[in-house]
């Protein structure tokens, strides 16, 4: 009963999704190069499937390493403004800054800088528009670490080290995982936006720009599709790991 | 011989509006395996104390005697318990019981960890509940599990903070009984602050009145009751006395403060 609540709900919901579009489309009566309908997609997909498969692992694996970086980078600038103030006080400023800037605005200044380097900027576009929320809940979880829980530990002559080991690090991964889970479709935002704007660029983002200049609807709409699937499934193998690391943290449900 | 000792202690904090004076001529006396029970008013600087013997702060002046050798940094004979039980809630209570034997005792092999732990857990009538998380137990329960880490290590000092102060009153007495357990089954000298007179007669051997801010050894109480108390002991006359003498203390430590 209860896995079929678990499954059978968001299938309903997709499908309901699916039929409210058909329907908009039919009651309207808008021909294919305005809005393309549910119906279209499947033919689009069988079409061009071969295209989907390698552009759809090129914008996924740009992604995934993204979003390590994003990790790796975030991370590490939020331990550092988690455990200096005065590292907080000097960082906090320039990323809040750096993270109001619309990425779009960046594309022309990477792509001239890095001239070519297609693989380098999508991936480089990921990582910055991605390792914001992982920094700020990285450096809020460490920071707001309760006295007594390093205390416990520091009583006993414990390093500090052992004490960000064995307390402050378990006890952000909640946070963190948070964090991560939107850090996940602001990376798909900035790989596709590489792929999109640059001028000879691969992945789903230039499959969508040349169906959009050959006037292709279905296919464009077929690429939007295939990045929300993208994006699904990314997005619950983070769960997966949160259940993993941090299911500790999920309050069992009443 | 004391095994713990505080002589001219004095203390103040740094804030933005000066220092701010805590301790200041803090003065205690603990035989080894005695039990000292601390009160005072609100905010006098009693967890300040706490902080003092565990050698998680250094005094500005006076010295921390602690087993014969001044405190100058925090030592692995020593346990904390807190009036919050803070357990760990990504470990499960047997882990979270085991937490100071990881740092205290890396070598030791992992049965023997655990039988220590759960040799304790099954003094506070934990047995059970030792794979539960912190989240599944009562309040009480979690503060049993706190009380078991913080001697999980045998340490020759147990330093409590308010450990009782946030459960309701049956509860809290049966902890104190836990507790009277405890002592009689392991070997620590305790140091247990409170804001309750009756848990101070029942648990201490002394009980110390600090004065209002900044703290001052005010007055000194021998608790003359047999070791094997029960909770009827508090209803006999000579409990009653104590307590009236404590309460006296108190009014005294609090009016300084209103003169003032
Ligand atoms: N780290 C700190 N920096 C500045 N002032 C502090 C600090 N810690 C405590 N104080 C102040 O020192 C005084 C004594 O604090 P302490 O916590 O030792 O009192 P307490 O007797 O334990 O209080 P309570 O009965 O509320 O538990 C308080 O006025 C408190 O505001
Ligand atoms: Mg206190």
């Amino acid at each position: 009963m209860n896995t079929l609540k678990k499954v059978g709900v968001p299938i309903v919901s997709i499908v309901i999704f699916l039929l409210f579009w058909e329907g908009l489309v039919w009651i309207n009566d808008w021909p294919k190069y305005k809005m393309a309908a549910p119906s279209d997609l499947p033919d689009a997909f069988w079409k061009f499937r071969w295209l989907f498969l390698e552009m759809g692992w090129q914008t996924l694996w740009r992604t995934v390493i993204g979003l390590v970086l994003a990790v790796l980078v975030g991370g590490a600038l939020g331990m550092i403004m988690g455990l200096s103030q005065i590292f907080r006080g000097a960082l906090y400023p320039l990323l809040v800054g750096f993270n109001a800037i619309p990425k779009a605005t960046l594309v022309p200044v990477i792509a001239l800088i890095f001239i070519g380097q297609h693989d380098f900027n999508t991936v480089l576009m990921a990582v910055m528009i991605s390792f914001f929320p992982i920094a700020v809940s990285v450096s809020i979880g460490l920071s707001t670490l309760e006295p007594e829980y390093r205390d416990i530990l520091r009583a006993l002559g414990a390093s500090r080290f052992t004490i960000f080991r064995k307390i402050a690090l378990p006890k952000t991964l909640p946070e963190f995982f948070g964090a991560l889970k939107v850090s996940v479709t602001l990376a798909f935002i900035g790989t596709n936006l590489v792929e999109i704007v640059s001028p000879h660029g691969r992945g789903l983002g230039a499959l969508f720009k040349s169906g959009e200049i050959n006037g292709n609807y279905p296919l464009m709409f077929a690429v939007l599709i295939a990045l929300a699937i993208l994006g699904i499934v990314l997005y619950y193998l983070v769960v997966i790991f949160e259940k993993i690391f941090a299911g500790w943290a999920e309050r069992p449900q009443t | 011989m004391n095994l713990i000792e505080t002589k001219g202690v004095h203390h103040a904090y740094e804030t933005p509006m000066g220092p701010l004076p805590v301790l200041a001529g803090l003065d205690l006396a603990i035989p080894e395996s005695s039990f000292c029970a601390v009160v005072g008013p609100s905010g006098c600087g009693k967890s300040t104390l706490t902080r003092l013997i565990a050698g998680l702060l250094i005094p500005d002046e006076g010295e921390v005697w602690l087993d014969g050798a001044q405190v100058k940094s925090p030592r692995k004979t020593v346990g904390m318990a807190f009036q919050n039980p803070v357990l760990l809630e990504w470990r499960t209570i047997l882990e979270n019981v085991i937490l100071p034997l990881e740092i205290v005792a890396p070598g030791m092999p992992r049965k023997q960890r655990v039988d220590r732990a759960m040799e304790l857990l099954d003094m506070v009538g934990l047995t059970g509940f030792e794979n539960k998380r912190p989240s599944e137990l009562s309040g009480g329960m979690r503060q049993r599990a706190s009380l078991c880490r913080s001697i999980v290590h045998k340490p020759r000092v147990l330093i409590m903070d308010e450990p009782f102060g946030a459960l309701d009153a049956f509860t809290r007495e049966d902890l104190w009984q836990t507790m009277r357990d405890l002592r009689a089954a392991e070997p620590f000298t305790g140091v247990l602050i409170t804001h309750d007179l009756r848990e101070s007669v029942f648990l201490g051997d002394q009980v110390v009145v600090l004065s209002d801010r900044p703290a001052r050894t005010q007055h000194v109480l021998d608790v003359t009751l047999p070791a094997d108390r029960t909770l009827d002991i508090l209803y006999t006359p000579e409990a009653g006395e104590m307590l009236h003498e404590l309460r006296d203390q108190i009014r005294i430590a609090q009016n300084r403060n209103e003169a003032a």
